[in-house]
């Protein structure tokens, strides 16, 4: 995967290009994506992908002008114009399956294949969905991982948890992402997308981790009746980090859109 | 100087085990250790002991604002407010402050601090935090990285309320009004004096410098961890070449324990200071920052968040050690003021807030020590910054002639008696 920039009317966007295929555009999750993701190499070894940063992720610029959900929806079709793509498959995880079901309702025309992995965007209060701003980080592998022990391996990997500025450096980059993140999903993340899903015209696959304890299972079937030419695909031993976890079921599910 | 008698309202009824069995004294502690019949004891107690400071000369009453929190009962300061504005007669009451991002429309907060300023005759000094981020953030629902434009834009609201004499429309991005016209209006002009409660940032330094603010720094760590933020503030003020350092600029916030002797402090006090440090502050450390709550610089510059305990936690703190290293200041009278002129003049304070209830301290207790710290202490530090005795920008000028509440005759009027009045 290639970090580029290209720049946009707010901020200028970081993105991973790589592989080769149909276009194919991943919006990340609230955790971000890095270069070395299992599931970006998984998705470039069919398609052309295209991962941009949401402003303020990994080493991008902050944009202080996006606010809101439209602004994150209008945003993310400005960085797939910048991009020069048309009609790209659009897939999105968690926070990032949010903003691309957003972009699919307000542009329902632009979009023919949507992959939505274990999106937020609905809420209903007998099924809460965990708090993730407040959990302190040894209790995040347990909401997110079916294997908690093998998930808390992958979440440290490559840091220096012994760094005198590890500490620091996690509060910055938690601030600056999930800062950001908190715009759409704080306290709850859910900002009116259920009144638009109707309007979503695209092919749809849903896919959902089977021990998802985040965003549970619970939502697939809300999401699946919300949208109309929707198929749920269920991931066995995975939870919301399906794309760790499995990577290539997902990558083979995403491959139903044709 | 100026000492502000501060009662930040604690419940005095946690459990022996609160800090086991719960996660967190703050948003989501359990509901089933209030009782509310109790209540009515504390609070008018609280509220008593709030009057008798007035009484023993205290510069200021204080109260503030926090939200599901076992430490603070007062979710509104201005009901106590409103209540301590009729019942006193000289001190400046203190609300420190509303957390002005959390009213909608924030012009509640210019109506209600008018209310109090008229009630209490021009006493009011208005306190303006953009509230922890357990409050803000966690019991409120703010959205933490938006909380600080939303804290601007209401402050620029009111302080337009306060001062504009014509209806104006407000075009805010959180706030859409066509008809801005405060009524009523506060006594004091062009506003009431604005405290800002601050816990580190450039940002809230440069803030109170620009408008002429104090800034307070309201911790419960005491004077001698706050000497590289408060050093911190008045560099910032130097480098942007405001007019004077007056140390009436800033305030700080101290646990003040007086007793005879330095022992019988330790005798009568360390329970309910224990109370305080192991209960109160008994916080589940992810509510403490939600992640874009604080700004980047903020945390770069090092600065931990303010509700961060120190390595291995208050429980590991005996009473010596809160002490000596300036958590509490408690002893006898000479002691403490010994101390509090260390505080004063190291941080070079001018608006002090005496946190003199503590914890679960009952009210006999708490008698005990303010009058001695009214009566033995006061007024030997009274005259610091006497070059500064003047500055009156950043406190409260009441009307020199103020109305005594309660006082209509004993009876109503007879029927001659009003003929004869209004003759």
């Amino acid at each position: 995967m290639e970090l580029k920039t290209v720049q946009t009317r707010h901020a200028p966007v970081r993105y991973f290009e790589g592989g080769s295929g149909p276009d194919l555009v991943y919006l990340h999750g609230a955790g971000g994506v890095t270069a070395e993701d299992p599931f970006l190499a998984a998705l470039a070894a069919r398609h052309h992908v295209f991962a941009p940063l949401i402003p303020g992720y990994g080493d991008s610029e902050e944009a202080p002008e996006i606010r809101d959900m439209l602004d994150f929806t209008l945003h993310s079709w400005d960085v797939v114009e910048a991009l020069g793509l048309k009609d790209p498959i659009l897939v999105g995880h968690s926070m990032g399956g949010m903003i691309a079901a957003e972009m699919a309702a307000v542009a329902p025309n632009d979009i023919s294949r949507l992959a939505l992995i274990c999106p937020a965007g609905l809420w209903d209060d007998d099924h809460p969905i965990a708090d993730i701003f407040s959990l302190l980080p040894y209790e995040m592998p347990k909401i997110l991982f079916h294997d908690a022990e093998a998930g808390a391996a992958m979440l440290t990997a490559g840091r220096n948890v012994e760094d005198p500025n590890f500490l620091q450096t996690y509060l910055v980059t938690n601030a600056r992402q999930l800062g950001m993140a908190g715009r759409i999903l704080f306290p709850i993340p859910e900002r009116g997308l259920a009144q638009r899903l109707y309007r979503i015209k695209a092919k749809t696959v849903i896919v959902w981790g089977d021990s998802d304890r985040l965003v549970p299972p619970f939502y697939a079937h809300a999401f699946k009746k919300g949208i109309g030419r929707a198929e749920l695909v269920s991931i066995p031993e995975a939870g919301h980090m399906v794309v760790l976890e499995q990577p290539a079921a997902v990558v083979e599910a995403i491959g139903r859109l044709g | 100087m100026k000492f502000t008698w501060f009662n930040l309202m604690p419940w005095p009824y946690l459990p022996d085990d609160f800090r086991e069995k719960n996660r967190s004294v703050w948003v989501d502690i359990d509901q089933r250790l209030f009782d509310p019949a109790k209540s009515h004891e504390v609070y008018n107690t609280y509220m008593d002991l709030l009057e008798y400071a007035d009484r023993l000369g205290f510069d200021g009453i204080g109260v503030n604002e926090h939200h599901q929190n076992g430490y603070g009962i007062m979710p509104s300061p201005n009901i106590i407010a409103a209540g301590l504005a009729r019942r006193t007669e000289n001190a400046a009451i203190v609300v420190l402050g509303n957390s002005i991002a959390l009213y909608n429309p924030p012009v509640r907060v210019a109506e209600e601090f008018a209310m109090l300023d008229c009630i209490s005759g021009g006493r009011l000094v208005a306190g303006f935090p953009v509230g922890t981020s357990m409050d803000t953030n966690y019991c409120y629902g703010q959205i933490p990285s938006l909380t600080r434009e939303k804290y601007q834009e209401a402050h620029d609201l009111i302080i337009k309320a306060w001062t504009s004499r014509d209806p104006f429309a407000f075009n805010g991005r959180y706030n859409k009004l066509r008809y801005v016209n405060i009524w009523p209006r506060p006594i004091q002009q062009p506003h009431p004096p604005v405290h800002i409660p601050g816990g580190g940032s450039v940002e809230t330094y440069d803030f109170c410098i620009d408008n002429t603010y104090s800034y307070s720094y309201l911790s419960f760590s005491g004077y001698l961890r706050a000497k590289a933020l408060m050093q911190g503030y008045w560099d910032r003020v130097a480098a942007r070449n405001a007019p004077d350092e007056s140390p009436y600029r800033a305030g700080f916030a101290q646990t003040i324990c007086v007793a005879e002797t330095d022992e019988e402090a330790e005798r009568l006090y360390s329970e309910h200071v224990s109370y305080f440090y192991n209960r109160c502050l008994h916080v589940y450390p992810g509510f403490a920052d939600a992640p874009g709550y604080r700004t980047i610089k903020t945390i770069q510059s090092g600065a931990l968040s303010q509700y961060a305990p120190p390595k291995g936690g208050y429980a590991q703190l005996s009473w010596k050690e809160l002490t000596e290293q300036g958590h509490v200041i408690a002893g006898s009278p000479e002691t403490v003021r010994q101390r509090m002129e260390d505080l004063i003049k190291g941080l070079h304070v001018g608006n002090i807030f005496c946190l003199m209830h503590v914890g679960n301290m009952p009210a006999d207790k708490c008698m005990y020590s303010t009058k001695l710290f009214a009566e033995k202490v006061m007024p030997k530090l009274r005259d610091m910054f006497s070059d500064y005795a003047q500055d009156d920008r950043f406190w409260c000028k009441p009307l020199a002639k103020r109305a005594t509440s309660g006082s209509l005759p004993a009876e109503a009027p007879t029927s001659a008696a009003l003929a004869k009045a209004y003759a």
